[in-house]
């Protein structure tokens, strides 16, 4: 499996990486690198293999439903790029 | 002073043979006269290591004997943990400006002990890469030769320990990243069973993957931060229940009858025949000691790279999404719009090995290579454990080398990202399967320190500790310094 | 032509907890923006999520109300896409494994048919925050107190086939989720938002190209945005155009929906187990303790309403799928001892009251002991039913009880029989005129003439007398003269 360019857009476009175009010739080939590396997987025999998500395979802990949390957002904001109203501030969302 | 351990530290507090502010100080000085040769550091928290060291001087005097062992002993966090109040910049230009306003948990439970934090170490970006290379703040030198890479992604903590600019260090390892900076500085270096150190508070590279560690001189010096890194966190789903040993009870312990398993596929094709060299005289010592040699088979080995190379960069591409110039950290000049304020954001503050990876797990979650790729890969990584599973039924532990080569030079392997990754081809397995591994000085080629690795079952740490300490007495690897390092 | 329509719902609903899915900040409504969204909820590095206890017996809790199977071993994913309201850059949620597996609701039609909507699946994930979208210099404001609130979506089967169907099941949902505590059912805070899947198709073919409608947060919205949108689909296809794919926004202050994105440039959200989340493990023993603890469901009340307090399938309907109206409804039922005149005043005065005052029965000025002593009033004949909406608007006023106010203002009706009798005598005795007129007239006339002598003795009475007696007492007396 292998990439071009306009693969590497797209997945710019979903990772919300600027693909420019000094250097998207070096991370088309060197992203192809590592598929190529990656491709060496498809080798084995993984045929009624349950996937291993986790290494322990543990179980979720549940924590009790009470507020532990106190307002902070004074903290938080100062060291947020652009607050007002206590409302972070992002350009125009437009749906 | 500063050849002293975190132990000996220990006790020459203990005894009033110096203050903490004492060692305190002359640790600053020291990172002030020389870290300009390392680049260890990316934040020296001087004041702050200064009014920590005399509290801990009160409260040794006042109840010396409730005082836990480190209390007033100087370490370094790697820059990946949060530290309240104190800047926190995973490597990254993204980070910069990122003070965060609450402590990582290891950074808690060492505090709680007493520490003194000296600074924060540099690391690669988001800890990816094996070289320090990727930082924003410059390449980490290795104290034993300045044109050679420390490795990464602990590099910082590596140099530093190395170059006894601290006694100790904590580190993260995700595919090696404590070890093999480990190795290649010649100190020693710790990565737990997944789970058995908070992931809290330490900035996600690869959640499944990701774990928190200490790097220091001798596998003693590891028991005690160990002791205080480890707990049982509610904040960490996945941390592990099991109540925490004490790392330094069994040190010493005979090691005769213990058998230790010698993997083939660590020894093939790839590794170095002076590495080689170096690794079968530190497993004869240990034979010597009365352990008996095993030789076994990893036979899934050869895929661990290729498949933390799709679990780990599909991990990462989600976890650093949360990095998009709205809440914290680098935003762009003067965004037009929505989409260009999260581009140009995140293409200015990422460098290019962590936007290499974050594309490569998107296009290996995404529609159509799902299965392919990150599926399969999970497969994969059911298959190392089970090997691993099954050689633990034969030996006690494993061992091996770190990694095939010792400490390369800058740039050799900057434009070829796989061969970099190869470098972690011992130690990336362990993550996948959750084991915990670490690395020991046994060996100088050409004045480069070589590891030995060992890997042990799960929260078997402490006889980990235990096979490296009976090594270290019979050994001085572990305290040979590097050139020009008075 | 005949058309018809397929339409499948997904309900975002969030769960009544205290505190969000994944952190213990407060789910309270109506905070200052920002200051319940903790460093988990505002995705700081390093954070990580831990399970809340309580969403996952509330998601439990539905599955079991509505019969489904429980997922034992449930998942989170994440879902990645980016959105200034999603801090984390992806939402965890469960997709592979969802904790509620299939299941059903039986809903009523208008034409008395029971009809089954099966429910698809129902997960746990968490909300998003809000982009408040005043003018902040040309930016958006962002709110994330409602982030990682807990929701599980329900998605049902495309099992209804007209807006009416989906109103009903959306209804009955509503009625169901607030009956067992999982959910407050504050529409209008959100606490409940339907996607609406609609696409039509000429009968006896295969299923038309569907679009989603989101963002309805009102059963009128939604019956509105189906109908619109069937109407569309259909005018497009008889034009000989054909359906997109797509999601559509409905704004709810025009009552108009608009294409958001077509599914060709959809986003590909990049599913993958969350690792920071470990499999979600319950057991049978969790699950049969969750359905023992179930409360009665709107059904079953329903069925009990009938039996025991003899009501109509249709007022014990009424009463029983509101929980908080059922409830008000058998504490007077049971206090004043007469459980039709109790619904009567519950369906009747009572719900037009709350409904032109825009209140909710759970912040009712008169309680149900109130009411329930004002009906004994009415039983005991104290007073008429005239009276008695006299004193309900006093009660509503604040007046105080219903005693206290039938004293103040004199309202007793006079039953006795002797004092009756009196006053009807005076009034025959005094109007000699009218009695003549009365004997005079043709029988068929008579009932209407009786105004006049009922008017007199109740003005003789200060409107006390009761009018039934005075009835009785009069026709008895009148006719004895003729």
């Amino acid at each position: 499996m292998s990439v071009d360019r306009e693969d590497i857009e797209k997945l710019g476009e979903l990772a919300r990486i600027d693909i420019s175009d000094e250097n998207a010739k070096s991370s088309v080939k060197s992203i192809n690198d590592v598929l190529a590396l990656v491709e060496q997987l498809q080798a084995a025999d993984t045929a009624n293999i349950e996937p291993l998500a986790n290494p322990l395979e543990a179980r979720q802990r549940l924590r009790p439903d009470e507020v532990s949390e106190t307002n902070r957002r004074e903290e938080f904001q100062a060291i947020a790029p652009a607050t007002e109203e206590g409302l972070y501030l992002v350009p125009k969302v437009i749906e | 002073m500063h050849n002293l351990t975190l132990a000996e530290l220990s006790a020459g507090l203990d005894a009033g043979q110096f203050s903490s502010v004492e060692v305190t100080q002359h640790f600053l000085a020291r990172i002030k006269r020389l870290d300009g040769n390392y680049n260890s550091f990316i934040t020296v928290t001087e004041e702050r290591a200064l009014a920590q060291a005399s509290k801990a001087d009160k409260q040794r005097s006042a109840d010396a004997d409730s005082v836990s062992a480190l209390c007033g002993v100087p370490i370094a966090h790697k820059d990946i943990f949060c530290t309240a109040g104190v800047r926190t910049s995973c490597g990254s230009k993204m980070l910069d400006n990122f003070v965060p306003p609450y402590d990582a948990t290891v950074v808690e439970n060492l505090a709680a002990a007493g520490v003194v934090v000296l600074g924060k170490t540099n690391m690669d970006e988001f800890a990816m890469g094996s070289s320090n290379e990727t930082s924003y703040y410059g390449p980490v030198k290795n104290p034993w030769h300045s044109d050679c890479v420390p490795g990464g992604s602990s590099g910082g903590s590596a140099a530093a320990v190395a170059a006894r600019l601290t006694p100790a260090a904590t580190a993260t390892d995700t595919g090696g990243s404590i070890r093999q900076p480990a190795a290649l500085c010649g100190i020693t270096g710790l990565k737990p069973t997944y789970g058995r150190v908070s992931r809290w508070g330490m900035i996600a590279f690869a959640s499944s993957l990701d774990q928190g560690g200490p790097m220091a001189r001798t596998a003693e010096d590891l028991a005690l931060m160990l002791n205080h890194m480890a707990s049982f966190d509610t904040k960490d789903s996945t941390s592990s229940e099991q109540s925490v040993p004490d790392y330094c009870a069994g040190l010493s312990q005979d090691i005769s009858g213990m058998t230790i398993g010698v993997p083939e596929e660590y020894f093939g094709e790839g590794l170095n025949p002076v590495t080689e060299q170096a690794v079968n005289a530190a497993l004869a010592e240990l034979e010597k000691q009365g352990a008996k040699l095993k030789a076994i088979s990893l036979p899934h080995s050869h895929l661990s790279v290729p498949a933390y190379y799709v679990i780990a960069p599909a991990e990462a591409s989600a976890n650093l999404s949360r990095f998009d110039g709205s809440r914290y950290g680098y935003r762009c000049e003067n965004p037009v719009d929505l989409r260009d304020m999260y581009m140009r954001s995140r293409s200015e503050g990422f460098g290019d090995e962590v936007k290499r990876r974050i594309l490569v797990g998107a296009y290996c979650l995404s529609a159509g290579y799902y299965d392919a790729y990150y599926n399969k890969a999970m497969q994969i990584r059911r298959l190392i454990k089970e090997d691993f599973v099954s050689a633990f039924r034969d030996v006690d532990m494993i061992a091996g080398p770190t990694c095939p080569n010792p400490a390369f030079e800058f740039g050799a392997k900057g434009d070829d990202p796989v061969a970099m990754y190869l470098e972690d081809i011992y130690t990336i397995a362990t993550n996948l399967a959750g084991l915990p591994g670490m690395s020991l000085p046994c060996g100088l080629v050409d004045d480069k320190p070589v590891g030995l690795q060992l890997i042990g079952n799960y929260f078997d740490e402490g006889r980990m500790l235990n096979v490296a300490h009976r090594y270290q007495q019979a050994s001085d690897w572990h305290s040979r310094c590097a050139p020009g390092i008075d | 032509m005949t058309w018809e329509t397929v339409i499948g719902l997904e309900v975002h609903t969030q769960l009544a907890t205290k505190t969000k899915i994944f952190s213990g900040a407060s789910t309270a409504f109506g905070a200052e923006p920002n200051t319940q969204a903790c460093a988990i909820d505002l995705a700081m590095p390093g954070t990580l999520p831990v399970l809340n206890a309580e969403a996952v017996r509330m998601a439990v809790m539905f599955g079991v109300a509505i019969d489904a199977e429980i997922g034992l071993i449930s998942a989170f994913e994440r879902k990645n896409y980016f959105y200034p309201d999603l801090p984390k850059g992806y939402q965890t949620t469960q997709l592979e494994k969802p904790i509620v597996l299939e299941g059903k609701v039986d809903i009523q039609l208008d034409d008395g048919r029971t009809k089954t909507v099966r429910i698809h699946h129902a997960h746990l994930e968490e909300d998003a925050g809000k982009s408040l979208h005043e003018d902040f210099h040309g930016m958006s404001g962002i709110d994330l107190n409602r982030a990682g609130t807990p929701l599980i979506e329900i998605v049902s089967e495309p099992d209804m086939s007209s807006p009416e169907e989906a109103v009903a099941f959306a209804k009955k949902l509503h009625a169901l989720v607030v009956s067992i505590g999982i959910c407050d059912g504050e529409m209008a805070q959100g606490s409940m938002r339907f996607d609406v899947n609609v696409s039509v198709r000429k009968k006896g073919e295969a299923l038309g190209t569907r679009t989603e409608t989101k963002n309805l947060n009102s059963f009128r919205f939604m019956e509105r945005a189906i109908e619109q949108e069937v109407e569309r689909q259909i005018d497009l296809l008889e034009d000989g155009g054909s359906v997109v794919q797509e999601t559509r926004l409905y704004d709810g202050d025009t009552h108009t929906a608009r294409s958001m994105r077509s599914k060709e440039e959809a986003n590909d959200y990049r599913y993958f187990p969350c690792p920071d989340l470990l499999p979600v493990e319950i057991d049978q023993a969790y699950v049969d303790a969750v359905r023992a603890s179930l409360p009665e469901l709107p059904e079953a009340r329903r069925a009990r309403f009938v039996e025991s307090y003899g009501l109509s399938a249709y007022d014990a309907g009424v009463l029983s799928d509101e929980p908080a109206t059922a409830t008000y409804f058998e504490a007077v039922a049971g206090q004043c001892g007469d459980a039709k005149l109790a619904a009567n005043w519950v369906m009747g005065e009572l719900a037009a009251r709350l409904n032109s005052e825009d209140q909710l029965i759970q912040h009712c000025p008169v309680s149900a002991e109130q009411l329930a002593a004002l009906i004994a009033r009415i039983v005991d004949k104290t007073i008429s039913n005239k009276m008695a909406r006299e004193v309900f608007s006093a009660m509503w006023a604040g007046e105080g009880e219903p005693d206290t106010i039938i004293e103040a203002r004199g309202l007793k009706q006079v039953s006795d029989s002797g004092a009756i009798e009196g006053m009807v005598d005076e009034v025959i005795a005094n109007s000699s005129k009218q009695v003549e007129n009365y004997r005079q007239a043709d029988e068929s006339k008579r009932p209407k003439m009786l105004g006049y002598f009922v008017g007199q003795i109740m003005k003789a009475s200060k409107g006390q007398a009761n009018p039934q007696q005075v009835n009785e007492v009069l026709l008895q007396k009148l006719n004895a003269l003729l």
